[in-house]
């Protein structure tokens, strides 16, 4: 902690000291903010802060819309509204103001109106569109504070339907000359890889240069992204393991310049990032793993000074060697480092400590052994927060033997506990290991007090009746069943005795249903007494909304089994005005249902809870009220989708400039439109010229010219193409035999950590030690049970050993160039809607015979394959290879979502005699137009279909100069590139159709304008659209 | 959409719990983002200064998934809600290196300057975090962009107060020449210094 920072603060003992403080006072003592702050600090109650910010609000409000005031004042207002939201004030009306402050004034200006735009909107705010011109403006002004502020906002808040507006001008910015403007934009586009992950889908590459970036800022933020991306998809990445190492053995090495140094060390805040990469990519990947055992060494060895940026970094460590495959001497290293944490005085570290143990423990049991003692101790530390990491540290251990000692612990813990989430949290897991555990339900039903633990434990379910018929499982007896019920309803009463006590909402509604259903077993208490309470928990505040109407429920299903209802009408009555909803209407059933008892009695049964309820869910008996309705004129019912729709058309974006005067008409056609396109004609002459309009009077519609851009060259430019067979150095090698693996030697001693406790605490401590970390290891001492990390590194030396004895034997493998491996990408027979094909052809080198051979992907986020292919000898005939004969194996691969491009890596593993088996690894890169068909469907069909898909997207595609005048070449280009089925040419349109095998539809509507094939796509799918449109374009360009 | 931010909302409120700095990189209502700031104060305000500096789970902010890092100086507490998979002490030393970058911008910081420049304060956390990632973690890094905006900030309040920049222009009349080198394609603008007073 800053010492300076530390005294200056302690140096301010209240707020009212204005005049001591000059620096501070100087501007607010005459600022009108100066003055709305001190009055506030003067107020001693919440009411009068509550009326003081009121009348400030519509000062500001009148200010604000006062036609007098400058952009200046404005300025300030602006910060004074901020003020008053963050004290939790609405200032709604300020939103606009901020919008427009950020687009008109000058930077400063500028600066306050885009800070209260980020700090008042949400991404979906309707407000924001109106802020994306100026974003526009920005980023293409030649000020960089305004670039700079206009990528932060993007950063910050932007719509999504938005993005490809902004996506070329951000993409650009990744080469500006300046070190911040590619940081920020490198941050930008990550945000748009978050909310929108398809659409930055082609700038990968520029990723990959922003990763490469002289400097070292840009690179660190290009780890955010790869972070994110290598989480989703380890496979894909692999290439830049080698990349990854070589950057940390720069910056652990002290490579960087000195700036980036904090407290000497290195760039401490990169290597955590970049130790975090290094563990995804290393997690079950040997060989990834096996280069980077030398960096993370160095790493640990670094990381030794005693300040707490080390301990973070030396923290990542830990956790990067216990993820990737296992390295015996880093183990060792890593333990040690554990060990420092747990013993350590520093409690952050400690705490630090406990999570790693919790990490590991599963790996290495004996770890926890090691420092049972300490962990005894943090049972009864003063922190509930270490306290809790213990009790999550002992539940990764339960075994059969210590279990009912570790619930206890959790169970004392949940006694004192009053926090609402950690409560539902140990819950859970009482009440999961009381699941595996059965034994244990007899710790929980001994004493009432317990009994009520054992109903939190219920709250980790989602609705009581599960629970409660979950009991009725586990107690067949109809007795045993009926005493367990009377026995809960009898202890929700007492609880409900005591006041001011605060029990979880989960816990309300259990009790309120439990009460509601099973009062009746208490015939003596009766029914007045029960309502009574349960109206009295109604009127508590501390009861959310929610809660309510489980308590309401309960309130009517008792009033059906009572005639006097006197609190029930009560109720019913006070919450027949109440502002929620759902508890109005609550209030009126009851009201409704106490008026009727027929209907009553025959709604809700006594003790019919478990009964099935046969649910009429097509609302049969709702039909003479809906077509009375129809035939009064009221408007038919539409799905939920369709409303969807119609609603988003509404709010269709436009990426197209706004005409010169946009014709009112025109909206009302194009809506026309969108219901069939093969009425298209008219809507489509008319929106042709607002374009045409457009695009001459672009000058004077200044503010959306950046929007014309969205799908010019640079949105879209042409990715090289992927090599159509890729090969990767494949790796060949021997799988591991199976562990024979010796007990492993050498356990560590047990370090005891002696303490200032007295002989009998101490004893007490060994004591708890010994029954909580019984199982773990076996008695004898000197052989504990090795966790599987360990075998792991035992199996890996024999295998080192192994190759080198198995280098002479007679058919040798000696090297991976024995086998070529080409992987085909066949295209199925064109018409059909066959998946695409993959064929391996394996060239042998020298004589062997195949037994079994596997090819296996690894999961993909895009592209998924319907399933490993396994060929045997039995089914399949491998003939026997000798040098040079060529085998061929195929396997199909669909794409199960969208993207436009799907890197695919894999492995091909074989056994050639028995026990001896290899492995080949393999990546292609897949594009979406493999696995596009053609559909053939009828102008007829089209239609219909063209109604039915909920996703469209409309684009304009820049067309070579040799085709701007027919529609028939740019069409035939697509038909070529893509295998889209032509279905009709109406006049000037075309339409088209094609699918993503197996089974997804795109059509497309084609139309040349201007020099510009306006493409509109419709899809069932979200993302086809999207990159179908790219695959369009790409192919327009190569034609 | 994805939820993988990193650092979910900074806050900042002093010993009673008035907010002073707030800013939320998820979105939440208003009154749940007033219903967070009460229950992270509540949670974090009862802890003495002997504790560990890391909460799990308040019930609010997304629960097991997120977790409280703060530091306590003097009269405020700097709250970091972050995802669960962020490195503790390395957000730790972020809020120490936001903490010391204040003081440098402030000279000597304190919880007033935190009030009256609200807005400032809020521009050096923008170069620190940006739309809740770390955007920069080198001190002098970050006071140099935050300089940058203020020079820009005192040159053009010497541009509108008109007679300050007139009693400057003649004070400069007599000077030699000043180099003046404004670029305004560079972020380096090194307008002279026309202070108003």
């Amino acid at each position: 902690m800053s010492d300076v920072v530390e005294k200056t603060l302690t140096a301010i003992p209240s707020l009212l000291l204005l005049d001591s403080q000059p620096g501070a006072g100087k501007l607010s003592l005459t600022s009108k903010l100066g003055s709305l702050i001190r009055n506030i600090t003067e107020l001693t109650s919440k009411h009068e802060e509550e009326k003081l910010i009121k009348k400030e609000l519509s000062a500001i409000r009148e200010q604000a819309s006062s036609p007098n005031t400058t952009l200046r004042q404005m300025k300030e207002i602006m910060v004074r509204a901020i003020y008053c939201e963050m004290l939790g004030y609405e200032a709604s009306f300020s939103y606009i103001h901020a919008i427009k402050l950020a687009q008109q004034g000058s930077v400063l200006e500028k600066r306050v109106g885009y800070l209260a735009v980020s700090l008042f909107l949400n991404e979906s705010h309707d407000l924001l569109l109106l802020l994306v011109n100026t974003v526009l403006k920005d980023l293409q002004s030649t000020n960089l504070i305004e670039v700079c502020m206009a990528l932060t906002v993007a950063s910050q808040i932007f719509p999504k339907d938005m993005i490809p507006a902004v996506l070329p001008l951000v993409e650009d910015k990744l080469t500006h000359s300046k070190e911040i403007i590619r940081r920020k934009a490198v941050l930008a586009l990550y945000k748009f890889y978050l909310i929108a992950p398809n659409q930055v889908q082609h700038i990968h590459d520029k990723f990959r240069k922003a990763l490469c970036d002289k400097d070292p800022g840009v690179m660190t933020a290009s780890l955010h992204i790869y972070l994110q991306m290598i989480k989703e998809n380890p496979g894909g990445f692999k290439d830049l393991t080698g990349s990854f190492i070589t950057i940390l053995r720069q910056v652990v090495g002290g490579k960087l310049p000195i700036d980036f140094n904090y407290h000497s060390v290195p760039a401490p805040w990169l290597q955590i990032q970049l130790l975090r990469v290094l563990a995804l990519l290393g997690k079950d990947d040997p060989s990834a793993s096996e280069i980077m055992y030398d960096v993370l060494d160095e790493s640990l060895r670094r990381a030794e000074m005693n300040h707490n940026i080390t301990y973070a970094i030396l923290y990542e460590c830990v956790r990067t060697v216990y993820t990737i495959s296992p390295n015996s001497d880093l183990l060792e290293k890593a333990a040690q480092c554990i060990g420092k944490f747990v013993l350590s005085p520093k409690i952050n570290l400690k705490y630090l400590g406990l999570k790693a143990l919790t990490y590991v423990v599963q790996q290495d049991a004996n770890l926890a052994l090691q420092h049972q003692m300490t962990i005894i101790e943090c049972l009864d530390h003063p922190d509930p927060i270490i306290r809790r990491e213990t009790l999550e540290l002992l539940y990764r251990i339960t075994n059969a033997q210590n279990v009912t000692i570790i619930v206890e612990k959790m169970l004392d813990f949940l006694r004192q506990s009053k926090d609402e989430y950690t409560t539902i949290d140990l819950v859970g897991k009482v009440a999961e290991l009381a699941e595996k555990y059965p034994f244990l339900t007899s710790l929980f039903s001994e004493t009432n007090h317990q009994m009520f633990v054992y109903d939190r434990t219920f709250l980790n379910y989602k609705n009581s009746q599960f629970v409660l018929r979950k009991s009725e499982q586990s107690f067949d007896n109809e007795d045993e069943d009926r005493q367990l019920r009377l026995y809960a309803v009898d202890s929700y009463l007492s609880l409900l005795e005591q006041d001011n006590v605060h029990f979880p909402q989960r816990f309300l509604q259990v009790m309120s249903w439990v009460l509601g259903e099973y009062s009746y077993l208490k015939s003596e208490t009766g029914y007045e007494v029960v309502l009574k309470k349960l109206a009295r928990l109604l009127d508590q505040s501390s009861v959310t909304p929610e809660t309510k109407s489980w308590i309401m429920a309960a309130i009517t299903k008792l009033s059906s089994g009572t005639t006097c209802t006197e609190t029930a009408s009560a109720v019913a009555l006070k919450y027949s005005t109440s502002l929620d909803t759902v508890l109005r209407q609550c209030a009126f059933e009851l009201r409704h249902l106490t008026e009727d008892r027929d209907l009553m009695s025959q709604v809700l049964p006594l003790d019919a809870s478990c009964e099935d309820l046969e649910v009429d869910t097509s609302l049969s008996f709702l039909d003479g009220f809906v077509s009375e309705a129809l035939a009064s004129g009221a408007a038919p019912y539409k799905p939920h989708h369709q409303r969807q729709e119609e609603l988003s058309q509404e709010k269709a974006l436009n990426y197209e400039p706004y005409s010169l005067s946009l014709p009112l008409s025109l909206s009302s056609c194009s809506i026309t439109g969108r219901q069939s396109p093969s009425g298209l004609s008219l809507s489509s002459g008319l929106s042709g010229n607002s374009a045409e309009m457009a695009q001459k009077g672009s000058s004077s519609t200044l503010k959306l010219e950046g929007v014309r851009k969205v799908w010019g060259k640079e949105g879209y430019l042409p990715q090289k193409e992927a090599p159509e067979e890729s090969t990767l150095k494949a790796l060949s090698k021997p799988t591991r035999t199976p562990a024979q693996s010796p007990s492993m030697e050498g356990t560590t001693p047990q370090e005891c950590r002696i303490n200032e406790a007295t002989p009998e605490q101490d004893q007490e401590r060994q004591q708890l030690a010994s029954s909580l970390f019984v199982g773990l290891g076996s008695h004898n001492s000197l052989c504990l049970v090795s966790g599987p990390s360990k075998a792991l590194i035992l199996e890996l030396k024999r295998f080192s050993l192994a190759s080198e004895t198995e280098g002479s034997e007679p058919i040798s493998y000696s090297s991976c160039a024995d086998v070529e491996r080409y992987v085909k990408k066949t295209k199925g027979n064109a018409n059909e809607q066959s998946p695409l094909g993959l064929s391996f052809l394996l060239t042998a080198a020298g004589t062997c015979r195949i037994e079994e051979l596997q090819i296996g992907f690894m999961k993909r986020m895009f592209c998924e394959v319907r399933c490993a292919h396994v060929y045997k000898s039995s089914s399949h005939h491998f003939p026997l290879l000798v040098p040079q004969s060529v085998e061929i194996f195929q396997t199909d691969v669909v794409m199960e979502e969208p993207c436009a491009q799907a890197p695919l890596t894999g492995t091909v593993s074989y056994h050639t005699e028995p026990g001896r088996s290899w492995e080949l690894q393999f990546s292609v890169a897949l594009v979406l137009s493999d696995f596009i068909r053609p559909l053939k469907v009828s102008t007829e069909e089209y239609g219909k279909l063209w109604l039915s898909c909920t996703h469209d997207v409309k684009q304009n595609l820049k067309l070579l100069s040799d085709q701007i005048n027919s529609l028939v070449t740019p069409l035939n280009a697509l038909k070529q590139k893509l295998q889209i089925h032509v279905v009709d040419i109406i006049g000037e349109e075309g339409i088209v159709a094609c699918q993503l095998v197996p089974s997804t539809p795109c059509l497309l509507h084609c139309r040349v304008h201007a020099g510009m094939l306006v493409v509109w796509l419709r899809s069932p799918s979200p993302y086809l659209p999207d990159c179908m449109i790219y695959q369009c374009q790409k192919a327009i360009q190569e034609s | 959409m994805k939820q993988e931010k990193m650092i979910k909302a900074i806050l900042v409120f002093n010993n009673h719990g008035k907010p002073r700095l707030i800013r939320f990189y998820q979105y939440f209502p208003e009154d749940m983002q007033q219903q967070i700031i009460r229950e992270t104060f509540h949670l974090v305000s009862k802890r003495d200064d002997n504790v560990c500096n890391f909460l799990e789970g308040g019930s609010l902010i997304g629960g097991s998934d997120y977790k409280l890092i703060y530091r306590h100086y003097a009269t405020l507490y700097f709250v970091f809600c972050v995802d669960s998979s962020e490195s503790e002490l390395g957000i730790l030393d972020l809020i120490q290196v936001f903490v010391e970058t204040l003081d440098k911008c402030f000279e000597n910081v304190c919880e007033l300057d935190l009030i009256f420049h609200m807005d400032k304060v809020h521009y050096i956390l923008q170069e620190v975090v940006m739309g809740g990632m770390v955007l920069e973690t080198n001190m002098n890094e970050i006071v140099a962009q935050v300089e940058n905006q203020t020079r820009l900030e005192k040159s053009e309040g010497g541009l509108s107060a008109a007679p300050a920049r007139a009693v400057s222009a003649v004070k400069n009349m007599n000077l030699p020449e000043i180099p003046r080198n404004i670029n305004i394609g560079d972020i380096n603008i090194k307008v002279p210094n026309l202070s108003p007073f």
